[in-house]
């Protein structure tokens, strides 16, 4: 839990958030977080509110935003995950997460480089960063915070950091395993890492590589080991994007529980167009910034002081 | 039956028909993946470690697992007999069972075994015991030398540093769960 010099700490961290975003012509918007229908995912456990749930996410109302006009915007929300928690992870989380239209993943990447080094140079007082706002200290590592950062694609990094080809975890159904055990621990350390193109059954709802179509135009950026960002060249085919959520509601009622697809959104996505956008866990870039060693201590009450 | 959720330190379960208790876990989940329990933990049994990562949807056993106060009453040939003080029941473990437990362990005891369904797998000692001096230099005084402790020997054959003014034949405590000295008792 954070003591009051903490919570002083954290508010800078979020005025520097929004400072940066609104120099940059985005607008903040706050969508409900308490809605309908979900995005269908298998991996993720929402928590019901009567026959409602709570959001795990603003992105089905943040899209639905780019579809009536908006070109920039950015949110700072929670969001409620069931069956989360560990040093990484809580169930009610702070998410950072912003859209831009007209870019493709690349470009956000580069915003991503551009967003943590305008936060050394704001809030030189956080203990995370090095002299000059130049390197970010974390355990006895000195991460070089100076662009380009380093740019890893899926296959390389399986390649690289546990000796396997994507094709071979993926067939013997061990991509997430060997990912945390062998990968992610590596990643981020000299310089942060952006981990893209990952497999398109991977891929969520980013859209394929034009070029290499068993590829979706996905990435993460870890620094220090730690994953701290999700980011996509969004999907825009409605029809394909029809295809993913029904897929994955079909591996959803196998596992027992309940999920739809959203009409709303399939309704208002075509008129999205080309953009990216990206979801950042707050906590986690407070807990890096400020040198604390768990999410337990970077928020203002931990679970079990509720 | 446990769900992967339910994991966590020190939590026991059963796999393949023998206990476990899990010594470190870990919560992962990469982006947009799977929920990944990642356990260390070792067999209640042989003491083997491993490591292990479950997912979600793995279920596990609860092992039968039942603490009974029990008495030693002898050894013989390598085995240590315990009775239970209220069926007056007997079993006994074995020395390996036993471990670094027989440096404490004296007869007529009481002790807390570990019963995996009937078969006894473990005890605990109480944490504090008093235990007899029968091996110790003698104090001497003025002795100069500037050693705050010596070694001696108790009854059970464990030594252990004390300090200088422990002799021959007293009692003294000693905290089982660190095998060092605590205190000279007075009987």
């Amino acid at each position: 839990m954070l003591s009051v010099q903490g919570l002083q700490q954290r508010s800078r961290l979020l005025q520097a958030i929004r400072s940066f975003f609104y120099g940059r012509d985005y607008i903040e918007v706050d969508t409900p977080i308490r809605l309908p229908v979900l995005i269908p995912e298998s991996n993720i456990l929402p928590f019901a509110s009567e026959d409602w749930f709570l959001q795990t996410s603003p992105e089905l109302c943040m899209k639905r935003l780019l579809a009536r006009g908006c070109e920039r915007i950015f949110q700072i929300c929670h969001c409620f995950r069931k069956e989360e928690q560990g040093r990484l992870h809580q169930c009610e989380f702070i998410m950072l997460e912003w859209y831009h239209t007209g870019w493709s993943y690349l470009e956000l990447m580069e915003e991503c480089e551009l967003f943590v080094c305008s936060l050394a140079k704001t809030l030189p007082t956080f203990q995370g960063f090095g002299e000059n706002g130049t390197t970010l200290l974390i355990d006895d590592a000195v991460v070089d915070l100076t662009p380009p950062w380093e740019y890893l694609s899926v296959t390389e990094a399986f390649e690289r950091y546990a000796q396997r080809s994507v094709e071979d975890v993926l067939a013997k159904d061990c991509f997430d395993e060997v990912l945390v055990a062998e990968v992610e621990p590596m990643l981020g350390w000299r310089k942060p890492t952006f981990l893209y193109d990952y497999p398109t059954v991977l891929g969520s709802l980013a859209r394929k590589k034009p070029a290499a179509p068993h590829l979706a135009e996905r990435f993460e950026l870890y620094i220090g080991g730690i994953e701290l960002a999700n980011g996509f060249s969004e999907l825009a085919d409605a029809r394909e994007q029809r295809q993913r959520f029904e897929s994955e509601i079909r591996t959803i009622h196998a596992n027992g529980r309940e999920g739809r697809v959203p009409e709303q959104f399939l309704i208002d996505l075509p008129q999205m167009g080309e953009c990216a956008g990206i979801a950042l866990g707050v906590e986690r870039l407070f807990m890096l910034l400020s040198r604390r060693d768990s999410l337990l201590e970077s928020v203002p009450f931990d679970r079990a002081s509720l | 039956m446990y769900n992967a959720s339910d994991l966590r330190k020190g939590l026991k379960i059963q796999i393949d028909g023998e206990p476990y208790i899990i010594t470190e876990f870990d919560f992962s989940k990469p982006g947009k993946g799977q929920a990944l329990y990642r356990t260390k933990m070792r067999n209640m049994i042989t003491g083997n470690q491993f490591t292990q990562t479950y997912r979600s949807n793995d279920k596990f056993e609860k092992p039968n697992l039942e603490e009974r106060t029990m008495q030693f009453l002898y050894a013989q040939d390598g085995e240590y007999h315990f009775m239970d003080t209220s069926s007056y029941e007997q079993i006994f473990l074995t020395e390996e069972q036993l471990g670094d437990n027989l440096s404490f362990l004296i007869d007529n005891m009481e002790v807390e075994v570990l019963f995996f369904g009937e078969r006894p797998i473990d005890v605990s000692l109480p944490i504090f015991v008093n235990l007899e001096v029968t091996v110790a230099d003698p104090w001497a005084k003025g002795d100069t030398s500037g050693s705050d402790t010596k070694p001696v020997t108790v009854e059970t054959g464990y030594q252990l540093q004390v300090p200088p003014f422990v002799e021959q034949g007293d009692k003294i405590q000693i905290d089982t769960r660190t095998g060092t000295y605590i205190t000279r008792v007075k009987e």
